[in-house]
């Protein structure tokens, strides 16, 4: 287990060092989500009060969007040069590729969360009267589980030739329930009610993370052994 | 090659055109029409069959994913693949007709409900199940990838079905459906007899279809591989 997590992390450190050269994968994710904020401005009129109303699923509708952009380059960025190749004969445990792509793409989503959640705030003029621990629990607990699948059915798609238009298809659906438990638990503590409406939610999500990540990272072997 | 419907079949076949036309009959003559949504509720009998048959045909994808992991087989690979046809076939029958019941019943086309949702989001899996299929490579790869789909496919629904329940409690209560007319007055004792007969027909029919289905895959197999066969020796 501890080779596993070694060589996970080493996976991870080699596509964050990756990314800290090129810093592609992010700037961009950042400039999308910005641009998605952008549209709803026009689609949504920012001064009106039904922003708030809006303001929970906005903030996953920015993550899902800019995060499937970073998801699609993981693993393509690894058929250059064969490199998925590489990986496989490693003498590594073949689930540690799926946990250090997991940990990589995890911190992506995060900063660009970082970054474009406060714009999303600042720019729809939005005051922030929660409670901020739960919010980041939320939000982090279902970015996990959006990641846990999302890098799973990432492998899965890159072996298709037109896999940036199949990973939405299949990631979209199998999302849904966690996107139901994390917009209303997200507006539930965005909103003056207690957390322990939000509660049944967030189980909704730990259940969900912790099946999710137990099923694709048992499954991940078959997965690379099909490829 | 000349080959004929196995003996199976034909009986299948034989047994399903008079099934069918019975459950027509009972369906349309033999059954009361409803109170209060008239003929209308008749469509209820075919919805709630192919519902049935969708959810059934989905389960029959999972199980052979899961033996495809197992152990590959083309026939394992073929039998899912058939199933999940099927099952996007009735899905969508079983969406289309409970359109039309909810424009009559409740004067809208599409309501936000536990089980619409569920069913839609079954659909779209589903349909994703299909396109991971169509990838090329061998076929092989494409067995063990879409087997890996079908799992992970099939963990989802109940997880679904759970999270729109709770989603809707307070909007929504299930309000309608066999769950309503078994709590409530209870169901008209010949129009239960002609659900079941119609669910019972329907089946009949999903089990046709599947090795109908697979027949012809085979067939469409066979006429690959000699083709190969063919291309290899007239090139060497």
């Amino acid at each position: 287990m501890m080779t596993i997590l070694s060589d996970a992390l080493a996976i991870a450190s080699k596509d964050i060092r990756n990314e800290l050269k090129s810093k592609q994968t992010i700037g961009m994710m950042v400039i999308f989500s910005s641009l998605v904020i952008l549209i709803f401005s026009f689609a949504f009129d920012p001064t009106n009060n039904t922003v708030k109303a809006i303001i929970p699923g906005l903030i996953w509708v920015i993550t899902i969007f800019s995060g499937l952009l970073g998801l699609n380059r993981s693993f393509l960025l690894e058929n250059e040069n064969a490199s998925l190749t590489g990986l496989k004969v490693a003498p590594i445990d073949l689930s540690s590729i799926y946990l250090g792509k997991v940990i990589a793409n995890f911190l992506f989503v995060i900063i660009t969360q970082i970054i474009s959640i406060p714009v999303l705030f600042i720019l729809f003029d939005y005051r922030f009267t929660g409670e901020w621990v739960w919010f980041l629990l939320i939000v982090f607990i279902a970015t996990f589980g959006f990641i846990t699948v999302g890098t799973f059915l990432a492998a899965l798609a890159a072996n298709a030739k037109n896999s940036e238009m199949l990973l939405p298809v299949l990631l979209l659906p199998l999302l849904s329930p966690l996107m139901i438990a994390a917009v209303q638990a997200t507006r539930i503590v965005l909103g003056q009610d207690g957390i322990e409406d939000a509660l049944s939610w967030l189980q909704l999500m730990v259940g969900y993370d912790l099946l999710f990540f137990a099923a694709c990272f048992f499954l991940f072997e078959f997965l690379m052994e099909g490829s | 090659m000349k080959q004929q419907s196995s003996l199976i079949d034909r009986i299948l076949f034989l047994c399903l055109v008079p099934a069918f036309f019975i459950a027509l009959y009972l369906v349309f003559i033999w059954s009361p029409i409803e109170k209060q949504m008239g003929v209308t509720q008749k469509i209820f009998y075919f919805h709630v069959g192919s519902a049935w048959v969708a959810f059934l045909a989905f389960f029959v994808v999972g199980f052979y994913s899961v033996l495809t992991l197992r152990r590959p087989t083309e026939s394992r690979f073929i039998h899912a693949g058939v199933s999940a046809e099927t099952g996007v076939l009735f899905t969508t029958i079983a969406l289309v007709t409970g359109m039309i019941w909810g424009k009559s019943a409740w004067n809208t086309w599409w309501t936000w409900e536990p089980r619409l949702v569920t069913t839609l989001i079954l659909w779209f899996i589903y349909v994703a199940y299909l396109f991971v299929r169509r990838m090329e490579g061998a076929w092989e790869k494409i067995a063990k990838l879409s087997a890996v789909f079908g799992i992970i496919g099939c963990i989802n629904v109940p997880i679904v079905f759970m999270a729109i329940r709770w989603w809707n409690t307070k909007l929504h209560p299930i309000v309608f459906g066999e769950g309503k007319n078994q709590k409530g007055g209870g169901i008209e004792p010949e129009m239960l007899i002609t659900l079941l007969f119609c669910i019972g027909t329907i089946t009949l029919f999903y089990i046709f279809l599947m090795r109908k289905g697979t027949e012809i895959e085979k067939m469409r197999l066979t006429v690959k591989k000699t083709k190969a066969k063919v291309i290899e020796k007239l090139a060497s």
